[in-house]
């Protein structure tokens, strides 16, 4: 009996391990999952489009003002990107709704949707970030794109970031919209010192070598 | 009317992670401002915005949130921070204050390393009374 339980906490032992081994191996071929998350409206979507603009001479999804417009999660499978010393990372990039607390559907109205349109589009929003939630333990690494012009000190930005530090997951932050006078990187800074912070405007293209570089510290 | 709710740390701390989290959206669908004494665990804070989104609907918009750490300067005591990360991991912490309010009633929790303000906004229904008298 003794030797029997002992061959079964072996076998355990081996399966553990041959587990272990499997999952990296597929790992490696899976690519690395890089995720977009932070507030409505900071420009994850307009920065996605940049990265496959720049990488795949295409866009991602639509972009527009109206927050919430990214309801469903989005990927687009094996960019690889060069720097300068001829180095290549390949990741897949997974755009979110990214993470909000509230969503009212009247904002909507407000933005000139029908009531009922609005009421659907609110549900879906919900579901959105809920999905964003759920699919945070996925990522390999994450960047948070910050609005540059608003408060650092919102507290999404602050759980979510919490968050991922007691994950373990690398997180690289973007200050973004760096093209509008109003917006303020220092206090980005003074929010987060322990993070590094990449100011970029994702619209206009400012500053991305410097984002692209970045990536390359966190996703190889 | 703006009403607040403290909550002590000793009435969620045996509490499971969801019913915790349940009985503070609760207190909060009921239009009052949570104060909890403490913090909610990191996985907790998550799961609280998670739950928050499937609750939302026409009348429950979701909430703000806002956590205030205690002394944070001289946190670089290296005990001290081993400590405080240990009860963060263990049980959450019953340091600091949680204040979690409804989005319809406060706007905006702005938080800066030395203060905290929280807006308010009127009331939606003499908002709405104003806007359509505002119309031609
Ligand atoms: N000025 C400026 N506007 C930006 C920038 N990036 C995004 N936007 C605008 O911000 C709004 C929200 O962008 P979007 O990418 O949809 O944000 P998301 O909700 O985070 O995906 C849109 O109107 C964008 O055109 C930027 O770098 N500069
Ligand atoms: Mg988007």
């Amino acid at each position: 009996m003794a030797g029997f339980k002992k061959w079964e906490y072996m076998t355990n032992i081996f399966k553990a391990f041959f587990n272990k081994f499997l999952k990296n191996l597929f790992r490696k071929k899976k690519h690395i999952k890089l995720g977009l998350y932070g507030p409505p409206n900071g420009g994850k979507t307009t920065l996605a489009n940049r990265i496959c603009q720049d990488w795949l001479g295409e866009d991602m999804g639509s972009v527009s003002n109206i927050a919430h417009e990214t309801r469903e999660i989005q990927i687009k499978e094996q960019i690889s990107i060069k720097n300068d010393e001829g180095k290549e990372i390949s990741f897949n990039l997974v755009d979110t709704p990214g993470i909000a607390t509230k969503i009212d559907f009247e904002d909507f109205i407000k933005s000139g949707m029908k009531e009922k349109e609005a009421k659907i589009r609110a549900k879906e929003a919900t579901k959105g970030v809920i999905d964003a939630i759920k699919w945070l333990d996925e990522m390999d690494t994450i960047i948070i794109v910050l609005d540059s012009t608003q408060d650092p000190y919102s507290q999404v930005n602050i759980t979510i970031i919490g968050n991922l530090a007691a994950r373990e997951i690398p997180v690289l932050i973007v200050a973004n919209k760096v093209d509008l006078k109003k917006a303020d990187i220092k206090k980005i800074e003074a929010a987060f010192p322990q993070y590094e912070i990449v100011g970029i405007s994702a619209k206009y293209g400012d500053n991305v070598n410097e984002f692209y570089n970045a990536l390359f510290k966190y996703a190889s | 009317m703006l009403t607040l709710r403290f909550v002590p740390y000793h009435e969620i701390e045996y509490l499971t992670s969801a019913r915790r989290i349940h009985k503070l959206l609760d207190i909060v669908k009921e239009n009052k401002i949570v104060l909890l004494e403490g913090r909610l665990k990191k996985e907790e804070e998550t799961d609280l915005i998670e739950i928050t989104m499937e609750k939302i609907d026409e009348k429950f918009k979701g909430i703000e949130l806002a956590v205030i750490n205690p002394d944070r300067k001289d946190n670089n005591n290296v005990l001290r921070k081993m400590k405080s990360g240990f009860m963060n991991m263990m049980l959450g912490d019953r340091q600091g204050l949680t204040i979690i309010g409804p989005a319809t009633i406060v706007s905006e929790i702005k938080k800066n390393p030395d203060k905290i303000e929280l807006y308010t906004k009127e009331d939606p229904e003499k908002q709405k009374k104003v806007k359509k008298k505002g119309k031609p």
